[in-house]
C-alpha cells in the first residue's frame, strides 16, 4: 500500500488529485476500486499499469465521474486543477466533462457515433462555450479558453490539423466507418483536445492499432499534451508502451494502487512483487533469437514449401512463398493485419485449399483440402487458433474437447484418463481441470486448453495462429514460456504473430510478410539487429523497445511542430 | 443506393406474380361451384350451366387467368358474381374507406409505440418499465377481436357509454363521424404495438448501452441530447423491419376488425365475398392484401438503409 502522497502541500500546477477514490459493485458491494489516491501535474503523463480485470477502466471513467451500469462512487474526492468533481451534482459534472476532463476510448470505432457526421460530433464536444467559468489565472490558460470561445467551425478544422488529418468541409461530412483504424483514434484524440481540457484519460487506445499506426498514434498523444500542457491518464497492460510515453507510472493490482513512482524509478528498481512480474512479462525486442536444441536427424526439413500462391476467388493473396521448417525449431510469421499471414497458415493446415505450389511434409506432399489429406498426416499437423473464447464449445468438458481429436485421429486410446492428464500437463495445467467448461476458465487457461487439445495427438508441427493477441501481456509471457518447453521437446513451431516483440523470444528464423510476399527471411538475431528490407526496418522503429533508455525513446525527444504523416 | 432499391422493387414485382398465381389456383379450389353458389340449391341444372359459360368458368385455367392477369393492368377485376357490378366500381369506396382505417392505425400506432419503447427503455427495471412491459406482453398475447370485444365491453355497451359499438355507415363517408372511428382504430393500435414497444425497449436499451453513447456522456453532453442525437437514430434502424412486419399484417388484422365492428371496408367485403363464392371479389381483396404486405416491406427496406450510413455512401 504505497501511494505516498502529501496532499498537504497543495501543489498549483496538479490538474488532477484524487483522494481515497472507492468504486463500489452493486448490489454485491464488492469494492471494485480501494482508496486509490493519485496526483498528476500539468503536463505529465500517468501510465496506470495492470492486467485486465485489476479495474484500471473502473478508475479512469471514475476520474469523469462516470460509473458504469451497477457500480457506485461511494468515497473519495476528485479534484481538477483545484475545482472538485462531485459526482452527486450532473449538472456541474456535465459542464466539466470535455472542459476540463476528456476521454480517449479504447476502440475508437465503437465510440464515434456511427449515424452521425465527424463535424456534427468534433463540434458538439464544444459545447457550453465560454460558460465554464473557469478560474484561470495564467496566460496560457486563458489563450487556450479564448481558441475554445471562438467560432466553433474554425476550432474544429484546427484541432483536426493538428492531429494530421485533413481539415476541409469533405472530410468533416465524412461518417466514422469511411475512416482507417487509426484516423478514427486521431479523430477521438481531437474530440478529447477540442474543448483544451485540463486533464485527459486514456484507456488502452492503442490496443486495436498495428504498431506502425500505434507509433503515429503515441507520438500525437505526447505532442497534444505538450502543446496543451494537459496532464494525462494513460491506461495500458503493456509496459513497454507505457515505458515509453509517461513521466510517472501507478501500478494496479486488483483494485489497488499497489506501486507509484517516477517512470525511471519503478521501471529500474521495482518494489513491490507484482510490479517485478509485470515487468518481466514484457518481451525483449532484440535477443539472438532462442536457442533449440540442434535438429537430431539430417534427413532434410520437416515441412518445406515452394512457390505457394493462394487467393480467394480472382483475389490473389499470397504468392511465390517459399519456407523451410525443420524439426524442433521454430519460424516465426510476421506481419501486419492484411498481410496474409493467417492465410498462409489455413492452407499449410488444409483449412484453405484454393492454392498452388508445392507443400512438402516429412517427405510426402500435402494435397490442399484436409479431407485429401491421410488421417496419419492431420494428427501430425496440428492447429490453435487466435481467439481462445471462440475456438472451445462451450458445450463440451476439457476433457471431451481433448479427446475428440484424439479419438478421430489416433484411434480408441487405451487409458483416456492418461491421454488427458498428460495433454494437461504438457500445457501446464492441473489434470483436474478435465472436468470444467469452458466459462470456468480465464482467457490464459482456455488458451492452454487449445494447446492441449492440440499437443494431445502428439504432432510433429504446430501451427499457432496469433494465439497469444487476445491475452495480457503477462498470460502471453507464459504462453511463451509453454511454447519454447514444447520445442525443447522436438516440436517443430510456425508462430503466426503481428507482435514484433515476441519474435526474438520464441524464434530461430523470422520470416516477414508483407502484402502476400515474404519481403525477409533469416536468423532472428540477424533479422533484429540488422534488417535489410525498408519494411522490416520500419517495423522494429515503430515498436516500443523496453530496452531503450528513457530519454532517448523517440516520442521524448522535443516536440517537433511536424505532426505526425497521415496513414 | 438506387440501384439496391430499384433491385428490391424489382423483387417485389415478382413476389407479387407469384402470390397472384397463388391467389388465383387457392380460389379455384375453393370447396363449391361459383354458378350454384350463386342461384341457390335448387336451380336446374341448365341454369347452372348457362351461367358457368356467361362467367367463363368453362375455359381452361390458363386462359381464365392470362384474362385475369391481363384485367389486373387495366384495373378490369372483372364483375362481381354476386351483385353483377364490376369489382373495382364495389370495392373502390371500400378500399378507401379500409386505407383511411388502417392508415389512421399506422400514424397513431408508429410514434407512440416508438415512444413508449424508447421511455421504457430509459427507465429500465423502474416501475414504468415493468408495468409497460407487462401490459404490452398481455396485449401481444391477446387476438385482436378479443381486445376489440373488450374495448366494447369497456367503453360502449358494459361499463361506460362513450361511444357507438358497431359503425353505421357508408363506405363512402366514413370520416362523417370521426366518433365511430375511435373504437375500430384503438383496437388496430392496442393489436399492432406491443411487438414495435419491445423491439424499440431492447434496442434502445443496446445502444444505451454502446460505447458511443458512453462517449456522448463523457464529452459532457446533455442528457437530451444524448438519447435523440446519440441513441434514438441508431435504435430505430432495427425496429424499421418490426413496424413493417406489424403494419403488413394491419392489412390482413383488418378483416376480423371489420367484421366485429360492421365497418364497410374490404375486410367485410372479403368475408361477404367468401358467403357468396364471389370469386372476382376474394381475388381482387387478397391480392390487394399482398400488395400492401409488399409495398410496406419495401418502404422498410429503403428505409433501413437510408438509416444506416455505410449502405447509403458507400452503395451509391
Amino acid at each position: 500500500m504505497t501511494t505516498s502522497t502529501d496532499t498537504t502541500q497543495q501543489d498549483e500546477r496538479a490538474a488532477l488529485d484524487v483522494a481515497g477514490l472507492t468504486v463500489v459493485g452493486r448490489p454485491s458491494d464488492v469494492e471494485i476500486i480501494h482508496d486509490v489516491t493519485l496526483r498528476v501535474a500539468r503536463g505529465d503523463i500517468l501510465g496506470l499499469v495492470g492486467e485486465s480485470g485489476s479495474g484500471k477502466t473502473t478508475l479512469g471513467l471514475a476520474l469523469l465521474a462516470h460509473c458504469k451500469r451497477a457500480t457506485e462512487i461511494t468515497a473519495g474526492s476528485i479534484a481538477l486543477s483545484g475545482a472538485a468533481l462531485d459526482p452527486g451534482d450532473a449538472a456541474a459534472v456535465r459542464r466539466m466533462r470535455g472542459r476540463r476532463v476528456a476521454y480517449i476510448p479504447q476502440s475508437p470505432a465503437s465510440a464515434l457515433n456511427p449515424a452521425l457526421r465527424l463535424g456534427t460530433q468534433l463540434r458538439e464536444a464544444l459545447h457550453d462555450s465560454g460558460a465554464d467559468g473557469g478560474e484561470a489565472t495564467d496566460a496560457e490558460a486563458a489563450a487556450r479558453r479564448r481558441a475554445v470561445a471562438g467560432d466553433p467551425q474554425e476550432r474544429v478544422r484546427e484541432v483536426l490539423r493538428e492531429v494530421a488529418l485533413p481539415d476541409d468541409d469533405a472530410f468533416l461530412r465524412r461518417y466514422p466507418h469511411q475512416l482507417s483504424g487509426g484516423q478514427q483514434q486521431r479523430v477521438a484524440i481531437a474530440m478529447a483536445f477540442i474543448g483544451c481540457p485540463d486533464l485527459i484519460v486514456l484507456d488502452e487506445p492503442t490496443t486495436g492499432l498495428d504498431v506502425t499506426t500505434q507509433a503515429h498514434v503515441l507520438q500525437t498523444i505526447r505532442h497534444m499534451t505538450r502543446e496543451y500542457g494537459t496532464a494525462g491518464v494513460y491506461i495500458s497492460h503493456d509496459m513497454a508502451v507505457v515505458a515509453d510515453l509517461a513521466d510517472e507510472i501507478a501500478v494496479m493490482y486488483r483494485g489497488e494502487v499497489v506501486e507509484r513512482g517516477p517512470a525511471d524509478r519503478l521501471l529500474g528498481d521495482p518494489q513491490h512483487p507484482y510490479t517485478v512480474q509485470l515487468l518481466r512479462a514484457v518481451p525483449i525486442l532484440k535477443t539472438a533469437g532462442h536457442t533449440a536444441p540442434e535438429p537430431a536427424g539430417e534427413d532434410g526439413p520437416l515441412l518445406r514449401v515452394r512457390g505457394l500462391r493462394a487467393g480467394y476467388g480472382r483475389a490473389t493473396v499470397l504468392s511465390g512463398i517459399d519456407l523451410d521448417l525443420a524439426r524442433g525449431q521454430c519460424v516465426a510469421l510476421l506481419g501486419e493485419s492484411g498481410s496474409g499471414k493467417t492465410t498462409l497458415s489455413r492452407s499449410l493446415v488444409g483449412l484453405h485449399h484454393q492454392f498452388t505450389g508445392e507443400v512438402v511434409f516429412d517427405g510426402d506432399p500435402l494435397a490442399p483440402s484436409s479431407y485429401r489429406r491421410t488421417a496419419e498426416q492431420r494428427r501430425r499437423v496440428q492447429y490453435i487458433f487466435q481467439n481462445p473464447y471462440e475456438a472451445l464449445n462451450p458445450r463440451k468438458r476439457v476433457r471431451d474437447l481433448i479427446l475428440r481429436p484424439y479419438t478421430h485421429l489416433a484411434g480408441q486410446p487405451q487409458d483416456p484418463d492418461a491421454v488427458v492428464a498428460t495433454a494437461l500437463e504438457r500445457a501446464a495445467l492441473p489434470a483436474s481441470y478435465g472436468e470444467r467448461f469452458p466459462d470456468q476458465l480465464s482467457g490464459g487457461e482456455r488458451q492452454r486448453v487449445s494447446i492441449a487439445r492440440a499437443i494431445a495427438t502428439r504432432p510433429d508441427l504446430l501451427i499457432c495462429d496469433e494465439i497469444t493477441s487476445a491475452l495480457d501481456v503477462s498470460v502471453q509471457a507464459e504462453i511463451v514460456e509453454l511454447l519454447r518447453n514444447l520445442q525443447s521437446d522436438g516440436m517443430a513451431l510456425l508462430f503466426v504473430t503481428h507482435n514484433i516483440a515476441l519474435v526474438s523470444n520464441i524464434a530461430q528464423h523470422v520470416a516477414v510478410l508483407n502484402k502476400g510476399e515474404i519481403v525477409e527471411y533469416g536468423d532472428v538475431g540477424t533479422v533484429m539487429s540488422a534488417p535489410t528490407h525498408p519494411y522490416t526496418q520500419a517495423l522494429i522503429a515503430d515498436t516500443p523497445d523496453f530496452e531503450l533508455s528513457f530519454g532517448e525513446s523517440p516520442l521524448h525527444r522535443p516536440a517537433t511542430k511536424s505532426a505526425p504523416g497521415g496513414d | 443506393m438506387s440501384r439496391l432499391i430499384l433491385y428490391r422493387l424489382g423483387y417485389g414485382l415478382l413476389t407479387l406474380f407469384v402470390v397472384s398465381l397463388v391467389v388465383f389456383l387457392a380460389t379455384q379450389a375453393l370447396p363449391g361451384d361459383a354458378a350454384r353458389a350463386i342461384l341457390g340449391r335448387d336451380a336446374t341444372a341448365e341454369r347452372v350451366a348457362l351461367l358457368r359459360d356467361q362467367l367463363n368458368l368453362n375455359d381452361p385455367l390458363a386462359v381464365q387467368y392470362g384474362k385475369w392477369l391481363a384485367g389486373l393492368f387495366t384495373l378490369d377485376l372483372g364483375d362481381s358474381f354476386a351483385n353483377a357490378r364490376p369489382v373495382s366500381e364495389y370495392l373502390g369506396p371500400r378500399v378507401t374507406a379500409s386505407f383511411v382505417l388502417m392508415g389512421l392505425a399506422a400514424l397513431i400506432a408508429t410514434p407512440v409505440s416508438l415512444l413508449i419503447g424508447a421511455y421504457s427503455a430509459l427507465r429500465r427495471d423502474r416501475a414504468a418499465d415493468h408495468a409497460t412491459s407487462a401490459v404490452s406482453l398481455v396485449l401481444a398475447a391477446l387476438p385482436e377481436f378479443a381486445v376489440g370485444i373488450l374495448l366494447i365491453l369497456l367503453l360502449s355497451t358494459g361499463w361506460l357509454h362513450l361511444l357507438p359499438p358497431v359503425f353505421a355507415g357508408s363506405a363512402s363517408a366514413v370520416l362523417a363521424d370521426p366518433a365511430q372511428l375511435i373504437l375500430p382504430v384503438l383496437t388496430l393500435v392496442l393489436a399492432v404495438s406491443p411487438p414495435i414497444i419491445r423491439m424499440m425497449r431492447a434496442s434502445m436499451i443496446e445502444v444505451l448501452e454502446s460505447e458511443y453513447v458512453q462517449q456522448a456522456r463523457l464529452k459532457g453532453l446533455p442528457e437530451r441530447v444524448v438519447v435523440w442525437r446519440h441513441a434514438a437514430p441508431n435504435a430505430i434502424g432495427p425496429v424499421a423491419q418490426v413496424i413493417a412486419v406489424q403494419l403488413g399484417w394491419l392489412a390482413g388484422g383488418v378483416v376480423a376488425i371489420e367484421f366485429l365492428f360492421a365497418f364497410p371496408g374490404i375486410g367485410l367485403a372479403l368475408m361477404d365475398a367468401i358467403t357468396t363464392r364471389d370469386i372476382p371479389v376474394i381475388q381482387a381483396v387478397t391480392l390487394l392484401i399482398a400488395l400492401v404486405y409488399i409495398v410496406v416491406n419495401l418502404l422498410a427496406d429503403v428505409v433501413g438503409l437510408a438509416a444506416n450510413p455505410k449502405v447509403r455512401v458507400s452503395a451509391r
